[in-house]
């Protein structure tokens, strides 16, 4: 909520700054509109989340451009990756923006969120800068894990990674949902994987205990359609994600309108602060780039799927279409903010590429925590290294 | 003096031998203690002292644990704190995890630690790695805790020592208690340690009594992770150990005794950090050493003792070449006659000794 409400404080002065210059002002626009949002495919549910959702002018704005941020960021992290800059694994998530901002929106500052290593967006909104994350992404000291965690390993305040090892997050989300249940917070934890994930076996070792102590767990799915170069049809005997609870209450929406995700988010989360346990949401949604940049991402689906989903899904796109239309913002305003992200992300890439390494004597910190400080052997017997912290 | 001391030691938590004691007016401070109620003993303490903490596993409640380990702490503190779980290692290994990442303080019990194997992703790959991948953000104050070793007859699939896998990692902390005192103070330090401790215990061991000091029972008593402990002063040869082959250890150096061979005995206490100070201080005085563990040579505890030794400072002082005694290089058969050849013996360890000092056998 923080970023979302900085992004908005931010995008607010700049505008109020070209107030002259543009030919609408704020009188101009709607405060708010309400939107139809597609039905929900459900699962041992009685009741739905709604099919409408109102979007005040405030929240498109912020929504848009943090969305817009995403998706220069990854651009920008494409970008850096083919020059060698960042190295080692990189998985984006442009495309599927429209998951991680409805998913945001819907939570409280006491909520808690873990995820896969499809993870720069979700350190973002969880309040990351984007030049702390970039940096992280280059390796640099300023980089949000000190440069030693890279892509797949990015923390923040009520956030938990950022996992490399494909399912092993969900347990993980579901231990973080025993800890609100146990502190009695009323918070709850929302556990992300994908449709590659989700046969993991670990995963339904986690739904058996999460369903039995009525943990207050949101288990979503991003279900982008390839778990790295298997397609659903090819890797799953069910593709109906949302069902593979089996005895937890599941949900299959549209990934790609963040008013669906959020609203369904919402719904979800008041399931679970009633105590009723967990509950599983599919988003359907679709990654622009490979698995990882070392995935081409064109030999296991087409050109044109990819271009099909690009042309009449893009999330960004779909949320510009509903607030030009309805006179929630002007198409001018929305070009101002992309010209304020790329700027954003053009300083937060100077940062990252500029900043210095971590610095050697930081090597070996971080081992165990309040330790007193003591040796760790180098690559032979004279090299040694201190850990302070 | 000592009578009001132990008096005031005894809490509302003492074991009913202590309330016994106290009707016959001043007792002995020491007590004969089990490895299993010392234990026992130490989960309830910390239990009592910090209301993050909780145990988990499977049968850890209401069966009162396999082992019996837990007895009575359900009844003590209910579902929220004492729990339950499916035969779902992977998962509930990774929701103890989880929930140390939150800020809470699990103990995470493995019926034994050959199960272990199907968690090990989240002990290592979650719990170990995730303080230093995080830049020092996130720690994790877990406890995973189970025996670990050959048991009796229980074969290949059961009797594995992980002491050398769970040691290689850094991250970990790794313990293998021997005595009462050792499994009360190590399992209290590691509860109250902010990092992810395995404790290896032994299930031969939990029957065992061992005398408990005054100062062993006190509940803030704990033993530093990291430090070893020289059980018998010798100056002829040094011998190193943990968990159940520190007891066989000191049975091999009564007999040599007897033939004025004085062994001294260190009982390593800490798997990691290794307390090779301790080790290096003896064989200066010595000038010979032995190790000997329960797991397989190749890559084990005696291998890495060994290296380190020649790496260092106590080089010089070896008058032989550093001998291993470890279980046999084979999954661990069934029938006694193979059993009892799996695992280091007293004999095997007194020619160890013998040979190494060049005497005949």
């Amino acid at each position: 909520m923080l970023v979302i409400s900085t992004a908005l404080r931010s995008s607010a002065t700049k505008s109020a700054a070209r107030g002259l210059a543009v030919s609408r002002n704020y009188a101009d626009f709607a405060s708010e509109a309400t939107f139809e949002t597609k039905k929900c495919d459900c699962f041992l549910l009685e009741t739905l989340p709604p099919t409408t959702a109102v979007l005040t002018r405030e929240q498109g704005l912020s929504y848009y451009k943090t969305m817009q941020t995403i998706r220069r960021m990854e651009l920008k992290a494409d970008q850096l990756y083919k020059q060698k800059i960042i190295r080692g694994f990189c998985h984006l998530y442009d495309g599927q923006e429209a998951c991680c901002v409805g998913i945001e929106a819907a939570l409280k500052h006491e909520d808690h969120l873990i995820t896969s290593y499809r993870d720069h967006a979700f350190t973002f909104t969880r309040g990351v800068p984007v030049k702390h994350v970039l940096a992280e992404l280059t390796g640099r000291r300023s980089g949000c894990a000190k440069g030693k965690g890279g892509s797949m390993h990015m923390y923040t305040r009520n956030f938990y990674g950022g996992n490399g090892i494909v399912g092993a997050q969900i347990p993980l989300g579901a231990g973080v949902a025993w800890a609100c249940k146990y502190n009695g917070t009323g918070g709850v934890c929302v556990a992300m994987h994908g449709d590659g994930a989700a046969n993991q076996g670990q995963i339904f070792e986690t739904y058996n205990m999460a369903a039995l102590w009525k943990l207050p767990c949101i288990f979503i799915c991003e279900n982008n359609r390839y778990g790295m170069g298997t397609s659903v049809e090819r890797a799953a005997a069910s593709t109906d994600y949302y069902k593979r609870g089996e005895f937890i209450p599941g949900l299959r929406l549209d990934g790609m309108d963040v008013l669906c995700v959020r609203e369904a988010t919402k719904f979800a989360a008041e399931y679970c602060r009633a105590g009723k346990g967990p509950i599983l949401l599919e988003l359907q949604t679709y990654r622009f780039h490979g698995h990882s940049m070392s995935d081409p991402g064109v030999s296991y689906r087409t050109r044109e799927e990819i271009q099909e989903v690009k042309r009449t899904s893009d999330p960004i796109s779909l949320l510009k279409e509903k607030m030009v239309n309805s006179n929630l913002a002007s198409v001018e305003e929305l070009k101002d903010i992309d010209v304020a992200v790329r700027k954003e992300i053009e300083e937060a890439a100077q940062f990252a590429t500029t900043d210095a390494e971590p610095p050697m004597e930081d090597i070996a910190n971080h081992i165990y925590y309040k330790e007193p400080p003591f040796e760790v052997r180098g690559c032979h017997p004279w090299i040694k290294y201190k850990s302070v912290c | 003096m000592a009578a009001l001391r132990s008096l005031l030691s005894v809490g509302k938590n003492a074991v009913p031998v202590l309330l016994r004691r106290e009707f016959h007016g001043t007792a002995p401070a020491t007590l004969q203690v089990t490895v299993r109620d010392s234990l026992n003993r130490a989960l309830d303490e910390e239990l009592e002292r910090d209301e993050k903490v909780f145990l988990l596993g499977e049968e850890v409640a209401q069966f009162d644990g396999a082992y019996k380990v837990s007895r009575g702490l359900w009844k003590k503190y209910g579902d929220r704190r004492v729990i339950d779980t499916p035969i779902s290692e992977m998962g509930f290994a990774g929701i103890a995890v989880g929930a140390a990442m939150a800020g809470l303080r699990p103990i995470c019990e493995f019926m034994t630690f050959n199960f272990a194997m199907q968690a090990i992703d989240q002990i290592i790959n979650s719990a170990a790695k995730t303080y230093y991948m995080s830049g020092g953000m996130v720690p994790v104050p877990i406890v995973f805790r189970g025996p670990n070793g050959a048991a009796a007859g229980v074969a290949a699939q059961h009797s594995q020592c992980f002491a050398a896998w769970y040691g290689h990692c850094p991250g970990l902390k790794v313990v293998s208690p021997w005595s009462s005192e050792d499994a009360r103070g190590l399992l209290k330090a590691a509860v109250r340690d902010e990092n992810p401790v395995i404790v290896l215990e032994n299930e031969l061991l939990y029957g065992v009594a061992f005398e408990l000091s005054e100062e062993a029972q006190s509940k803030d008593f704990v033993v530093p992770l990291g430090k070893a402990k020289i059980e018998r002063q010798g100056n002829r040869i040094t011998l190193v150990s943990h968990s159940r082959m520190v007891g066989i250890c000191l049975e091999a150096a009564t007999v040599l005794a007897k033939e004025g061979i004085e062994c001294e005995v260190i009982n390593l206490r800490s798997i990691r950090p290794l307390d090779i100070a301790a080790i290096e201080q003896s064989v200066m005085k010595t000038n010979h050493l032995v190790t000997v563990e329960g797991g397989w040579p190749m890559f084990g505890v005696g291998a890495e003792i060994c290296a380190q030794i020649m790496e260092g400072s106590a080089f010089n002082y070896l008058d032989s070449p550093v001998v291993r005694v470890t279980g046999t290089d084979i999954p661990m058969p069934y029938a006694r006659i193979f059993e009892e050849n799996t695992q280091p013996q007293v004999k095997d360890i007194i020619v160890s000794v013998k040979k190494t000092l060049n005497l005949k056998t």
